[in-house]
């Protein structure tokens, strides 16, 4: 039997992992991927609080947490090629007119 | 230690190695199969801690149908992968270093107080019966509110892929 505390440890480590790819990358693309592994770090503490619990709903949350991953993908990914249409590129650091 | 221990170590050592390679290569494509073993890494997870239907939509969805539209677009947009490296300046150093302490501080306040796993799991635990029965019973409104955001998102990906049409 694994313990939480382990399922614990290893997604927070994937969070973080995740986190510094959104913080680095400079691609879009790429800071995509890296937000779909926070998003799995979070799924991965659902599920494994829902065997500590004996409960189903973490489960249950975990297959929401994917439909919500796939509506963010496919918006995503539409914006990314919507914005590589108008500016020919994915770097972000050349999309910074918002930015301060 | 349990044979199960020890899978799900070293599922963990493979899950943490490719997301470094997601997070750090350069190439994009290298970076998306990466995430595919990554999420595959996840799907063993769900298998080791009992929810065998989440495996099962994790390969098929995650892992196959949004890794698919990932690919389709790394290659459409940036098949060479160039120019697309990691930046490293001082803003992004330093809020990564706070973000991941602040993390790492969490988690050790939390780690000793997990609960440890209950023994006794119900007959059917994680599978497609009891996951479709909890689904259109008591989660009938998050399930059709679901539907109602696929509705949406597929709508606005159309509308934000399509071509621009000059008026």
């Amino acid at each position: 039997m694994i313990p939480f505390s382990s399922v614990l440890l290893v997604s927070a480590v994937l969070f973080a992992l995740g986190l510094v790819g959104v913080l680095t990358r400079r691609s879009a693309l790429t800071i995509f991927m890296s937000v779909e592994l926070m998003l799995n770090a979070a799924t991965l503490v659902f599920v494994g609080a829902s065997r500590a619990l004996g409960t189903m709903d973490g489960q249950l949350f975990a297959f929401f947490v994917m439909t919500v991953a796939a509506a963010e993908a496919a918006v995503g990914l539409a914006i990314v090629i919507a914005l590589f249409r108008r500016r020919r590129t994915t770097d972000m650091d050349q999309v910074s007119l918002l930015k301060w | 230690m349990s044979a199960r221990e020890l899978v799900f170590w070293a599922d963990a050592i493979v899950a943490v190695m490719s997301a470094f390679v997601v997070v750090l290569h350069r190439n994009a494509v290298v970076c998306a199969l990466a995430l595919v073993m990554h999420l595959c890494a996840i799907a063993v997870f769900f298998l080791l801690l009992d929810a065998a239907f989440l495996f099962a939509v994790q390969v098929i969805l995650y892992a196959g149908a949004i890794m698919v539209l990932f690919l389709f677009v790394v290659m459409l947009l940036d098949p060479e992968g160039r120019g697309m490296g990691i930046r490293v300046g001082r803003v992004q150093l330093g809020l990564t270093i706070v973000g991941a302490s602040l993390l790492l501080m969490g988690m050790a306040r939390a780690l000793p107080s997990a609960m440890d796993p209950s023994p006794a799991l119900p007959e059917g635990f994680g599978g497609a019966h009891s996951v479709g029965r909890l689904l259109f019973t008591d989660y009938l409104f998050p399930f059709e509110l679901a539907s109602i955001l696929l509705l949406v998102a597929m709508i606005g990906a159309i509308h934000m892929g399509r071509k621009e049409v000059e008026r």
